[in-house]
């Protein structure tokens, strides 16, 4: 049955994260922003309380529900004998609270790094023991490939049981704190796409140096680390999925799988930011005795009542865009453009709602005595990281319209 | 049931029951749902699309698709089965589903199709016994006669809820009404108008059957020609006290104009796809400087946008739907989608236009149509319902 609300069963997570979110990491917000590079101690035994809660979640992905009726059998979570509420739903309606509270100290939690997403999705069993559950980093940009993920120049050469890391890590989140980093290299740089792997790099590597740490715009609580690899050694067993080079295509796309899960993560990211924004805007209002009217034409109401239902309905428009797409990837469907559409319009949204909601604030809305100037800072990343508005937007027409990336570029 | 008494017709009005909210986040529609919209998409594909060109120029829907539109029950899904209705609950999302495949096909005749079943909608949520045994029979037949919800008036910044159609009471109980509405669809051959006037102060909604004291115009506007909109002017129609729908209740009204924004909005979606599937194979068919003009990237983010903003509206109009149909309060997630179809419909329609450059300017292509159908659909206020 089409229902778009989110499910019952998840209503304690979203209740405990909004909780952690407003008691935990609001009050520090403002700390954090100014002390950029110090780090968030506040967070650890929260980080603690996440875990236990995620292990509690971990069941989920594999039970299927049919609404009234009994559970499909097991085994058909791919059919569509069962609607799944699984994991990612989980996860995205978790972090749209966790970043209403603040998005930095959320990208930095101990043990919630980006890094797990690419672990999940591609290990072996043998690797999720080893590796599930530690705080992990993702380094794929480097000064000369960016949103060209393909065009990486990080080598890994095989030398024994060991491959051997050489090159320069750019913008990798929480790279400093992690436990572990996901490193994207190439096996064979005249390979293409199909010899890119990711190695999981262990912290205290000899071989991984840190070489600085980004001073930023905004989400300052969370560090950007910039690495250079120098004969870093890793065990063989260390490259997550087949070290086989496969054909340029099949290769990369089993890497770029990896984006399908995490972009509608980012889109929600930008779904709780501009929901903070939204709110405390609305106080801000009805503080001027403005009211905010659903029933009536949108040009019969005052303008900042219009502006604020205009940016309200494409809040609402991100949000559902999210929760389809993790959807989707519960229930095993392809949601590439799915995907990417709720990251496009998501971090369009909050970069655009974030900053008209400093304007109608106008000097609250600006100064530091409030959180607005941040969250308009903290949100414009949110159309940057795990591709960019334009790569999105690149993503979604090549498939639509079936375009190659040597045809549409 | 029909096993209903006569007598307990009369007394009691029948309802559609609400369904029990889903228990999970789902998108996927259920058998019934995926069969309707089938055959819905079927008869806009086979039936519609050929005949919208000539529609919209002559301004009518020709007859025999209204009698397939009817022969299909697109407008009873609203209608209790004890007067005739196929269904035994409420089906707002498989009402929003019919409306989008519906204006695939075209808008204009998904409007003068559509039109009487918002009438049917209301009288089944909202109808006594009474009001329901005289007109839901009629509207559940298979050829349902002309009926839409008249709540325009000519005038720029029309609110809903700050009407000049004006009905007073008399000394003998009756009502008179006084007033103009526009855009009403099919208003000339309207046998049944749910019409909103100040009563008492407040909008209300009263059961008009046009008579001498109605006048009506053709007026045909940019778009949705082949719904053959008029204006009507209402000048001392004296009415019963029974005319009055939903006991001058404001939050029927107000939940009215909701269930309207939801229709438009619907109807916005459909076109929209039928534009996005229109240019998707125009761009990659016209070629400029030696290859397809999809190879642009200002051309296929236009496309992405597109289809970004189509998909919006659409679920947020489908949460709507499904808030409503469950007996959950909904209004403000109507306003929500139909501030996105307010944003975007009309985007929509000039960028379809934008991308075939001087020939969507032209009619050999629908585009233009589109076009102009689409900004309908942020500014019609009623004509229509879920």
């Amino acid at each position: 049955m089409i229902n778009l609300e989110i499910p019952e069963k998840l209503e304690t997570l979203v209740y405990q994260a909004h909780m952690a979110a407003l008691h935990v990491l609001r009050p520090i917000s403002r700390k954090y922003d100014s002390a950029e590079h110090s780090y968030p101690t506040e967070l650890d035994g929260l980080a603690e309380l996440v875990a236990q809660a995620n292990a509690a979640q971990a069941g989920l992905a594999s039970v299927p529900e049919t609404g009234s009726g009994p559970a499909a059998p097991a085994g058909g979570a791919a059919s569509r004998a069962g609607n799944v509420n699984g994991r990612n739903l989980a996860s995205l309606v978790g972090l749209i609270e966790m970043c209403w509270g603040d998005v930095g100290l959320m990208l930095t939690m101990p043990r919630q790094g980006l890094g797990q997403a690419a672990i999940s999705a591609v290990a072996t069993p043998e690797q999720l023991k080893r590796f599930g559950g530690r705080w992990a980093a993702m380094a794929i940009t480097e000064p000369e490939a960016g949103s060209d993920s393909a065009a990486i120049r990080t080598t890994a050469v095989l030398d024994g049981d060991e491959y051997v890391l050489n090159g320069e890590k750019i913008y990798v989140t929480s790279g400093d704190r992690a436990e572990l980093i996901v490193v994207w290299a190439t096996l064979d740089r005249d390979a293409g796409r199909g010899a890119i792997k990711s190695f999981v790099v262990e912290r205290d590597n000899p071989g991984l140096r840190l070489d600085r740490l980004e001073h930023k715009l905004g989400i300052r609580a969370s560090d950007t680390a910039n690495f250079v690899l120098e004969n870093c050694r890793v065990p063989k067993e260390n490259l997550l999925g087949s070290p086989e080079i496969t054909t340029a295509r099949e290769g990369f796309a089993g890497a770029m799988q990896t984006f399908d899960n995490t972009r509608p993560m980012i889109a929600g990211m930008a779904v709780g930011v501009a929901r903070a924004a939204l709110e405390r805007t609305r106080e801000l209002l009805e503080a001027a005795e403005v009211t905010i009217d659903y029933d009536r034409p949108l040009h019969s109401l005052p303008a900042a009542v219009a502006e604020f239902i205009g940016m309200e309905a494409d809040w609402e428009a991100a949000r559902l865009l999210a929760m389809r797409a993790a959807w989707m990837s519960d229930n095993r469907m392809p949601n590439t453009v799915a995907a990417s559409m709720a990251k496009a319009k998501a971090g369009r949204m909050a970069t655009d709602v974030t900053l008209r909601c400093v304007a109608l604030c106008g000097a609250l809305g600006f100064g530091e005595d409030e959180l607005l100037e941040k969250w308009a800072r903290d949100a414009k990343i949110l159309d940057i990281f795990e591709g960019t508005q334009q790569i999105q937007q690149l993503v979604i027409a090549r498939q639509l319209l079936d375009r190659r990336s040597t045809e549409l570029k | 049931m029909r096993s209903m008494s006569a007598e307990a017709d009369l007394v009691k009005p029948a309802r559609q029951a609400a369904p029990e909210p889903g228990v999970s986040f789902d998108l996927t529609p259920s058998d019934e749902q995926r069969m309707m919209v089938d055959a819905v998409r079927d008869f806009a594909a086979r039936q519609v699309r050929p005949a919208a060109a000539e529609a919209d120029h002559s301004c009518r829907t020709p007859p025999p698709l209204l009698a397939a539109a009817g022969a299909l029950g697109l407008s009873a899904t609203g209608i209790p089965t004890a007067h005739g209705g196929p269904l035994d609950e409420r089906a707002t999302v498989t009402s929003a589903l019919i409306a989008e495949a519906l204006a695939e096909g075209d808008m204009g005749i998904a409007v003068a199709c559509l039109a009487p079943g918002g009438v049917a909608t209301a009288l089944g949520l909202w109808g006594d016994a009474e009001q329901q045994a005289t007109h839901l029979p009629a509207l559940a037949a298979e050829m349902p006669p002309a009926a839409a919800i008249a709540i325009m008036e000519p005038r720029a910044l029309f609110d809903p809820f700050a009407l000049r159609t004006q009905a007073r009471r008399t000394a003998g109980g009756d009502i008179l009404l006084d007033g103009v509405k526009s855009l009403v669809p099919r208003g000339a051959e309207c046998g049944l108008l749910l019409v909103a006037a100040a009563v008492d102060g407040g909008p209300s909604l009263l059961l008009v059957e046009p008579n001498a004291g109605t006048s009506v115009v053709p007026a045909p506007g940019m778009g949705v020609r082949s719904a053959a909109t008029a204006s009507i002017t209402f000048e001392q129609v004296r009415l019963p006290q029974r005319a009055l729908l939903g006991e001058s209740d404001p939050q029927v009204y107000a939940e009215l104009v909701a269930r309207s924004r939801l229709a438009w909005s619907a109807l916005a979606v459909g076109t929209g796809a039928a534009v996005l599937a229109y240019v998707s194979e125009y761009v990659n068919q016209r070629t400029a400087f030696g290859e397809p003009i999809s190879n642009r990237q200002s051309v296929a983010f236009m496309v992405a946008d597109m289809a970004t903003e189509i998909e919006s509206i659409r679920l947020a109009t489908l949460r709507a739907c499904s808030l409503a149909e469950s007996g959950r309060p909904f209004t403000r997630e109507a306003a929500l989608a139909h501030a996105l179809t307010v944003a975007q419909a009309t985007a929509i329609g000039s960028d379809g236009v934008q991308l075939l450059g001087g020939h969507g300017y032209t009619r050999e292509h629908p585009v233009e149509r589109w076009f102009r159908d689409l900004r309908a659909a942020g500014i019609f206020i009623g004509a229509l319902a879920l």
